[in-house]
């Protein structure tokens, strides 16, 4: 599925060199649930973002179903966002003039997916996720929780093999964050595979396997039997 | 994504920012509609004239004595006068020839006009019958002069309805004298109101036989000689004999100027054209102040939306679809500012047409156009930079904020 080889990734701030990421080597099996934990400024969310195309290596190279995304172009990479990946972010990130139903439509809106067929796959997600009664309600007529589902929502819709979460329940109370956490899991049992950024210890620990960084590099990479 | 899809996602940014939505929405109408009403008041002003001119017929070729240009020989010129006077003869000269159907002369002069002991100054024109017909004028009362006394100055008097008014009140004029400086004069006539035409207020002159009125002048001298064409397309013709006419009379001198109808007008038309275009020019600066407006709240727009355009990023919209967004937004904008403007400014200038109906309203075509056309552009260009820096934006910085 996934496959890091060498990837160094240096910003610059002032006339300093920081190293984000450092010779980084992963590979991610189809269908993984792993947990990538570590202090702030470790690079987990670095990592992250390399994963989503969100920014690029400086160096090293990026495998994606066998494909070196790396080399892409912005509308390549757009569209391998487009279709192969999903981001579920801490802070929800919904679009507050649209409707619940909108922001879930807004990836398919933005692959050219013909109407009936976005309706209908709005609606199917809308009830998978419990929401059926809330599809017109604006962001800032739902709970945390509700955020979060229509969130994920919309990171799954055009059915990637990918689903980033960037502190998925960070911003959620125990009960909201539970049922988050659930529904990611159920995700992952039907073959997505899940990678979530988190300083939880008992979110990081429900994973299979456990990668723990510091200081850019990959210290620890754990699996639960 | 879809270009349906584009222009409603647009729409719906519009509508969440309702104040700063107005705000350039109006800026635009502003600047549209001062366009509108600017050229329309310009346009207006050009179809005054050239309905003025058109009142007097455009068949018509005017004689005047002197030559238009100052160079030469003669010392006379230097002072704007002629060695010779264009006479009464020069007319009926000039008149022999099949393409001319009319042909009345004019002596201009100011004297006192009174009946009893009500008097008042007034201009004195000295003409023949044809001069009714030839301006389109009508008589209210009586007739007007009578035809085929060129020569013979009887005295009889055609009053413009002001004069009458002043002179005689409610009372019947027709048939009673009025004297005209020493001499006394029967009115035949009273002229219909028929407002101005070019420099003379119908309602307020006094209309004499042509050498009754040279005589009353003490001059020989013609003002004008008025000639109407039998068709327009003759007019080169007809002012060749004129000219070869008077090189006959006038040893070989061509000591006249003869104008056109047509060039007179055309002259207005060309400077009121001009005028036209400055004052939408100057309206069109408002346009790209618009534009600039445009560009500072699109600006704003980026800054405040920059977690969504991160958003958008990630979801899969490359930097180009970025940019198309905004640009539909900018775009959108810009058109529903400038229908709005368009009727505003057509509104305007149906109200001016309201209150001064003497004015011919109503902006042309060219400017409606123009107007949506500059609108569209300076809203576009404007917004290019913008929109350019929203689709640079790093998704990452972005999405990491709340």
């Amino acid at each position: 599925m996934i496959r890091l080889e060498n990837i160094q990734r240096v910003f610059q701030v002032g006339d300093q060199q920081v190293h984000a990421l450092r010779d980084i080597d992963l590979s991610v099996a189809p269908g993984e649930y792993l947990s990538i934990m570590g202090p702030s400024g470790s690079g987990k969310s670095t990592l992250l973002n390399l994963l989503g195309l969100l920014d690029r290596p400086t160096s090293g190279r990026y495998l994606l179903q066998g494909r070196d995304v790396t080399t892409l172009n912005d509308d390549e990479q757009a569209q391998v966002r487009r279709e192969h990946i999903g981001f579920v972010f801490q802070f929800f990130h919904l679009v507050p003039r649209l409707s619940a139903a909108q922001n879930i439509e807004l990836p398919m809106v933005l692959a050219g997916l013909p109407p009936a067929e976005r309706r209908q796959r709005t609606e199917q997600a809308l009830a998978a996720m419990g929401l059926a009664e809330r599809a017109e309600h604006r962001p800032d007529q739902l709970s945390g929780g509700q955020r979060q589902r229509v969130a994920i929502a919309r990171a799954t819709v055009m059915g990637p093999r990918l689903l980033l979460a960037d502190e998925p329940t960070g911003n959620l109370d125990r009960a909201f964050g539970f049922d988050v956490v659930k529904i990611l899991e159920d995700l992952n049992r039907d073959g997505i595979t899940l990678l979530v950024v988190t300083h939880d210890p008992e979110l990081g620990g429900r994973a299979r396997r456990q990668l723990h960084m510091v200081d850019g590099g990959i210290v620890t990479d754990q699996r639960k039997d | 994504m879809r270009g349906s899809d584009t222009a409603r996602y647009a729409l719906a940014a519009l509508a969440g920012y309702r104040s700063r939505t107005a705000l350039m929405l109006l800026a635009m109408a502003i600047g549209v509609a001062s366009v509108i009403v600017l050229t329309g008041l310009g346009e207006a002003a050009r179809r005054y004239v050239s309905n003025e001119f058109a009142s007097l017929g455009t068949n018509l070729v005017i004689v005047f004595p002197g030559r238009s240009e100052t160079s030469g020989g003669n010392p006379n010129a230097m002072f704007g006068e002629t060695t010779r006077d264009l006479t009464l003869d020069d007319m009926l000269a000039m008149a022999r020839s099949s393409r001319i159907r009319r042909v009345a002369p004019l002596v201009v002069g100011e004297a006192e006009v009174s009946h009893g002991s009500l008097t008042r100054e007034s201009p004195i024109l000295g003409s023949t019958a044809p001069l009714l017909t030839i301006r389109h004028w009508e008589v209210a009362q009586g007739r007007f002069l009578p035809p085929g006394e060129v020569e013979r100055g009887s005295p009889v008097a055609v009053l413009g309805i002001k004069v009458k008014q002043e002179l005689f009140g409610n009372q019947p004029a027709l048939g009673r004298f009025v004297r005209i400086g020493e001499r006394r004069f029967r009115v035949i006539g009273v002229l219909a109101s028929e407002g101005r035409s070019i420099g003379v207020d119908v309602e307020e002159i006094v209309i004499v036989p042509v050498a009754t009125a040279m005589e009353l002048f003490n001059t020989n001298n013609l003002f004008r000689i008025l000639i109407e064409v039998r068709e327009r397309a003759m007019i080169p013709a007809v002012i060749a004999h004129l000219q070869q006419t008077i090189r006959k009379r006038h040893q070989g001198e061509e000591d006249v100027t003869v104008i056109t109808q047509d060039a007179v007008l055309a002259t207005f038309d060309e400077i009121l054209q001009a005028l036209t275009l400055t004052v939408a020019g100057i309206a069109a600066i408002s346009l790209g102040v618009a534009g600039i407006l445009i560009m500072n709240v699109m600006l704003v727009a980026v800054a405040q939306r920059t977690t969504e355009i991160g958003l958008l990023k990630a979801l899969g919209a490359p930097a180009r679809q970025i940019v198309a967004l905004f640009l539909a937004e900018a775009g959108l904008l810009s058109l529903l500012g400038a229908l709005l403007g368009m009727a505003v400014g057509e509104l305007g200038n149906q109200l001016i047409g309201h209150f001064y109906p003497a004015l011919p309203m109503g902006a042309p075509l060219w400017a409606y156009v123009s107007a949506v056309g500059v609108a569209l552009t300076t809203g576009l260009l404007f917004a290019l930079l913008p929109a350019r820096r929203a689709a640079r934006l790093d998704p990452v910085q972005a999405l990491a904020r709340r």
